[in-house]
């Protein structure tokens, strides 16, 4: 059903189709064994249909960058030597198997990590040019900037859909002048404006699941952040909602940029320009490859990789 | 059953049978039966033998018709369930008998124009029920509750923000000394106040000190009602606030404490239904009193409890007829106030649907 749904938003990407799949071509036929091709045959399709913004910059804001983070719970090593830049404008998303660090990593960026008592950090968040962990730094400022939608719909429930929406305003004390526009603007960005602009006033918790996830992305919005972290954010949605929320992201990404941490293979090569592949083979986790999506599922360069996005294991 | 489009009856086939009626029916009879032939020729004799041989012959009835009927893991769960049931309706006979007693003893002689406008200055307690009142204890409870409330519902949630949302390096220690606190004997509450207010700050007896009295008892039972309320509010709100950017404490104010509002409200509910009615430490603190006191914080204040433990003493027929309308009238303040406080604190989304 996704699938079918694809060639319409991404009718604008003929051209840059055109050359990747050119590239594919080349390499599969010198390298690619008879069971990829055939295994990955629909994701690459699918990621190749999508244009892979690379090194396109939007103006007036700068990416992210994670340079060599580790990460412990105790005395457990979860993430080693991590290094991915975020360029603006893009989306990433980054795929693995369950326990391989993927959500440490994403909390790493936004300072949500050090809320688990038991845990440590090493290495560098660098947004704006400057690292997120210096002392000094304003730990609510970058929450601000770097916003996250989480797993599991989780809109206030003693607040309104509109109160929702406003409440990092409130929260963040932040003065805004004609609330109801911003309210607006989010929510349609968002792609709930329609389903809720006659209820408004109605609590949140009435909403279906996929419409609370798209309320939750409403209200990280409305603090317009730079970054946007999503957690799984479709995994406990169906499919109409999830196809809503990928819409929702494709759209978000002309602003500002996205790093989704996924289990599904399709959504990854669907919504995202850059993919980073996680593993952890019991000890701490690690990025085996990071590339284009297009190129990660075309052409990968690990063989775990290349066995995962074929699923063959993970 | 048919292919034409038949309507369908909505039924219940998981209801028992008229067949299974008519079992459970002779299982009852046999109980009953079988009960009063054993109290009759064996040497169980009086109430308390045919209750205990009522409780005994209803469970090896049940069990034996369940595991005839099917097999024994059904025995055993039909046993289980009627002793589930014996020992639900011990409770509600104990609290229906308690609240039958007390209508029964102190509603019937009320006359409520004298009670609520008159104390019992001019009145001896042995006069007739048509004289005297007891709004002096009216007005001293509300004074030493509402103290008593004002002081120990900041001081109990603040706790409990404390052990669960700042989780300070001391958070295992006070909750400690808060469920220490909980045990502590009413009584040593009303020598505390009685020892440091009273004697070494020389204070005399008054209101306020019995509110101090109560707060010592309130806020353990608020702070850890409180506490576990706030555990159940799911991390992920905390977290989502926080990732927008708010601070500890506005993430607490706006979304935990909104979340936690009912429960909070119950926490505060259950401390004055610990307080309300205690004896033992107004005794020490408040002095009793049977005039009108409107000054909280000076001179010798009353209480339902005290009205109630003085009017006993005297032993009188009238007086303990007022002791039985001072429990009686302290009952209904206290359930019409937290009917109130139900309805008010109900979570906003379900009152206004």
């Amino acid at each position: 059903m996704n699938n079918e749904n694809l060639p319409e938003t991404s009718n604008n990407r003929e051209e840059n189709m055109s050359q990747i799949t050119g590239t594919q071509g080349d390499t599969s036929t010198s390298s690619s064994t008879p069971a990829r091709t055939v295994a990955t045959h629909s994701l690459s399709d699918v990621a190749a249909a999508r244009s892979a913004k690379v090194g396109k910059p939007v103006a007036g804001s700068t990416g992210l960058e994670a340079k060599g983070i580790h990460a412990w719970f105790g005395k457990k090593h979860v993430l080693e030597d991590i290094s991915l830049d975020f360029f603006s404008g893009t989306v990433t998303a980054l795929i693995g198997p369950s326990g391989c660090g993927k959500s440490t990593f994403i909390r790493t960026l936004n300072r949500m990590h050090e809320f688990i008592p038991t845990a440590a950090l090493a290495g560098q968040v660098i947004l704006d040019g400057k690292d997120v962990y210096d002392p000094g730094v304003d730990v609510t400022q970058i929450r601000l900037k770097v916003g996250m939608v989480f797993q599991k719909p989780n809109p206030f429930p003693s607040m309104t859909i509109k109160e929702n929406v406003l409440s990092g305003l409130k929260l963040a004390q932040l003065k805004i002048e004609n609330a109801d526009e911003l309210l607006e603007s989010c929510l349609r960005r968002a792609g709930l404006w329609n389903e809720v602009k006659d209820r408004l006033n109605e609590y949140g918790g009435a909403l279906s699941g996929g419409q609370q996830q798209r309320l939750c992305i409403a209200r990280s919005l409305a603090v317009n952040p730079q970054v946007l972290l999503m957690d799984e954010p479709c995994s406990a949605l169906d499919p109409g909602s999830t196809l809503r929320i990928e819409e929702t992201i494709r759209e978000l990404a002309s602003t500002i940029s996205i790093v989704i941490v996924t289990h599904n293979m399709q959504q990854a090569a669907r919504v995202s320009d850059y993919t980073g592949f996680f593993l952890s083979d019991g000890g701490p986790g690690r990025l085996i490859e990071s590339s284009t999506t297009s190129e990660m599922f075309t052409n990968p360069k690990e063989k775990r990789t290349e066995d995962y996005v074929s699923g063959r294991f993970g | 059953m048919s292919q034409s489009a038949a309507i369908v009856k909505p039924q219940h086939p998981w209801k028992l049978t008229p067949k299974d009626l008519i079992t459970d029916l002779v299982g009852v009879l046999f109980t009953v039966v079988s009960t009063l032939a054993i109290v009759g020729f064996s040497p169980l004799k009086g109430k308390l033998g045919f209750v205990l041989t009522l409780i005994v012959m209803s469970i090896v009835t049940t069990s034996a018709i369940s595991g005839f009927k099917k097999d024994r893991k059904a025995a055993v769960n039909a046993s289980t369930s009627v002793l589930v049931y014996i020992a639900a309706s011990f409770v509600l006979i104990a609290l229906a008998s308690v609240i039958y007693e007390i209508f029964r003893l102190g509603a019937t002689q009320l006359s409520p124009g004298a009670m609520f406008t008159q104390d019992m200055s001019q009145t001896a307690s042995e006069s007739p029920l048509t004289e005297g009142g007891l709004i002096h204890a009216v007005i001293g409870t509300f004074y030493i509750v509402t103290f008593a409330t004002i002081l120990s519902t900041p001081i109990g949630i603040l706790t409990a923000l404390y052990i669960v949302e700042v989780k300070g390096r001391f958070s295992g220690l006070v909750r400690f000394f808060v469920q220490a606190m909980s045990g502590v004997p009413s009584i040593v509450a009303g020598l505390f106040i009685f020892a440091v207010w009273m004697v070494q700050l020389g204070n005399a007896y008054s209101g306020l000190a019995g509110g101090l009295a109560l707060t010592v008892l309130m806020i353990p039972t608020v702070a850890r009602t409180s506490e576990e309320v706030l555990k159940l509010i799911p991390s992920d709100l905390r977290e989502a606030g926080l990732a927008l950017g708010a601070t500890q404490w506005r993430t607490v104010a706006m979304v935990v404490i909104p979340a936690a509002r009912s429960g909070l409200i119950t926490a505060v509910i259950l401390g004055i239904a610990r307080i309300v009615g205690e004896t033992a430490p107004l005794l020490l603190t408040i002095g009793g009193a049977d005039a009108i006191n409107l000054n909280p914080t000076q001179g010798n204040m009353s209480a339902f409890p005290y009205f109630v433990w003085k009017n006993l003493l005297i032993g009188s027929e009238n007086a303990i007829s007022r002791a039985w309308q001072g429990v009686f009238v302290l009952m209904v303040i206290v359930f019409i106030f937290f009917a109130l406080a139900r309805y008010f604190g109900a979570a906003k989304g379900s009152r206004k649907k």
